[in-house]
């Protein structure tokens, strides 16, 4: 009997111990980034960092602004893009489709859940960037090489379709039956129904989906690398190019030891990306949790 | 009466105009990595490890970096497996579902999920140059290891959930001890963990950004995991920045590789789930 419960308290305190080790990763990640980040954060404030838009890691000035703004806009772009497209087919998979279609349809988009990014990196390579050298940007600018903002919208966009369509069509489908009906029968077309009834009761779930498309998009590297241009200056039309801070950090890394402060400087946009990706982890948990509360 | 009927109307027009948009996207990038891919993938390509002059456009194969590639998601799911199991039926099982630590770790998990794999790399990459560890199969396998524990621990713990509460109940009212009852679960949820490994699996396969500092990159196969090793997606996205019109090609006929492995992975791990939910 005794040696029952001895087991039961030792393995439980392993498993404490576990559990407690890799939660405190979120506090490790950061300690870690921010100790490494310390000798250029001793030189210059965080104002400075941020809002500066000089890189010359040479010459000793690390201006992040460029960076930061172009982080903005490509994630910015792929969200405009993707979240009515996404929606729409969700609403369409789960309300209008016939089951058949869907039960094709999402099973294919959850597989194209799993295809790592540098296979849309390529994609967008040989695909979106002739389209948008040739075809759209020409309407527009005189000279664009296709590397742009839009190049990479487009192809993170793309990247977070699966993801956006499979949640939305989970949480449409958790929605009871009855109030389909309920609304339906009082005459409301089905767009009616989707829109004031439907719509409202998965706006939680509908958001959470947004957050997580907006974060994976974020932080994504190798894509966003391979389309966006890498031009060190902030973007001011859609057809400019871009240097978001994740391709900042992978295109430099090899080649930082030498240059006194560049290898600080680059730990600080990882700081940057993981202080970012936490406070609107918070702010987005915060808002779910006001919503559900006045929904209950 | 009109207006609204020309309202739906406008509505399911945008949303088949939708679904169409999505699904030939989906499928034009399948189709460019087969087009494109098909044409320079040969036997060489995946058994053979790159020749001299491989990356001019002379002979040899990617084999270093499928296997490499292999290395670290196996090794890291291994490990993460290792951790999160653990982890998992420790929140769900040993603590109640009010805990304050479960509640918390439950927030930690799902904003460590949402942490790109390029700070996990470069939080690796520190750690390694503290430990004095240079880049190699240890370094990629620590990094992978760290970016699949949350994505692990999140799968487990909707498995867990969704485990009928009236065993709990029945194995407790047996007079078991929590960690009996931890093994009824483990029995419950082999599917799921299966379904765990495969995604996290194929996630470490694919990812790039967590392993182009940790792994390093090398012709050859590693024998132990102290030497760098090759990735299948970095050695991907090398070829593609060749002038090299060889070299492009089996940049694509390596990306055709790496989506039929991704592609293979995730079939398995949804007919599994399905079967289950049957």
């Amino acid at each position: 009997m005794k040696i029952r419960l001895l087991k039961d308290k030792v393995i439980g305190t392993g498993m404490l111990a576990l559990s407690v080790l890799s939660v405190s990763l979120v506090l490790l990640i950061g300690i870690g980034l921010y100790l490494r980040s310390l000798p250029i954060l001793q030189q210059y404030s965080v104002w400075e960092l941020v809002t500066s838009s000089s890189w010359r890691p040479m010459k000793g000035e690390f201006g992040f602004f460029p960076f930061i703004m172009g982080t903005l806009w490509v994630t910015g772009m792929s969200i405009l893009i993707a979240v009515p497209l996404c929606l729409f087919t969700a609403i369409y998979l789960s309300e209008y489709a016939p089951a058949s279609f869907k039960r094709f349809f999402l099973p294919l988009v959850n597989m194209l859940a799993g295809i790592p990014p540098v296979i849309y990196g390529v994609w967008g390579v040989f695909f979106i960037i002739p389209i948008v050298q040739r075809y759209i940007a020409p309407h527009f600018v005189e000279f664009s090489t296709g590397y742009t903002v839009l190049a990479g919208g487009i192809v993170l966009a793309v990247m977070i379709f699966p993801l956006i369509v499979s949640i939305v069509v989970e949480v449409l489908s958790t929605i009871p039956k009855e109030l389909r009906e309920a609304s339906l029968s009082l005459g409301a077309t089905k767009w009616e129904t989707v829109k004031k009834v439907i719509l409202r009761k998965a706006f939680p779930g509908i958001f959470a989906a947004i957050v997580l498309a907006i974060s994976r998009a974020f932080g994504e590297t190798i894509a966003v690398l391979m389309v966006c241009g890498n031009v060190p200056i902030a973007p001011q039309s859609i057809f400019d190019p871009a240097y978001p801070l994740p391709a900042l950090l992978a295109n430099n890394f090899g080649e930082m030891m030498s240059v006194p402060l560049y290898d600080s400087a680059l730990m600080f946009s990882a700081f940057a990306l993981l202080i970012i990706i936490l406070i609107f982890n918070i702010i987005s948990r915060a808002i779910l949790q006001k919503i559900e509360i006045r929904n209950a | 009466m009109r207006r609204r009927k020309l309202e739906e109307w406008i509505a399911k027009a945008l949303m088949l105009f939708s679904t169409a948009f999505v699904g030939i996207c989906l499928f034009l990038i399948i189709g460019t990595v087969v087009v494109k891919g098909l044409p320079y993938l040969d036997w060489d390509m995946v058994t053979k490890i790159p020749d001299g002059g491989y990356y001019f456009g002379r002979s040899g194969g990617m084999l270093n970096a499928i296997i490499g590639s292999l290395y670290v998601a196996g090794g890291a799911t291994v490990l993460g497996m290792c951790i999160s199991i653990p982890v998992a039926l420790y929140l769900n099982v040993y603590l109640k579902k009010s805990n304050a630590f479960a509640r918390f770790a439950k927030l930690a998990f799902d904003v460590l999920f949402g942490v790109p794999s390029i700070v996990y790399g470069a939080f690796a990459f520190s750690l390694m140059v503290y430990l004095g560890v240079r880049a190699s199969l240890l370094g990629g396998i620590i990094a992978v290891t760290l970016l699949v524990i949350p994505i692990m621990v999140r799968t487990l713990d909707e498995v867990i959930t969704n485990v009928p509460k009236d065993l709990k109940e029945a194995t407790l009212a047996m007079g078991a001890t929590r960690w009996e009852m931890a093994k009824v679960y483990l029995l419950q949820i082999k599917t799921g963990i299966l379904t765990a490994v495969l995604l996290a699996f194929g996630r470490g396969v694919g990812d790039v950004a967590a392993v182009m500092f940790t792994a390093g990159f090398s012709d050859n196969i590693p024998v132990s995991l102290h030497e760098p090793a090759a990735t299948l997606p970095l050695a991907i996205f090398f070829q593609l920045g060749s002038p090299i019109p060889e070299v492009q090609g089996r940049a694509y006929a390596s990306a055709l590789i790496l989506t039929v492995c991704i592609l293979i992975i995730v079939s398995v791990s949804t007919i599994l789930t399905n079967k289950k939910r049957k």
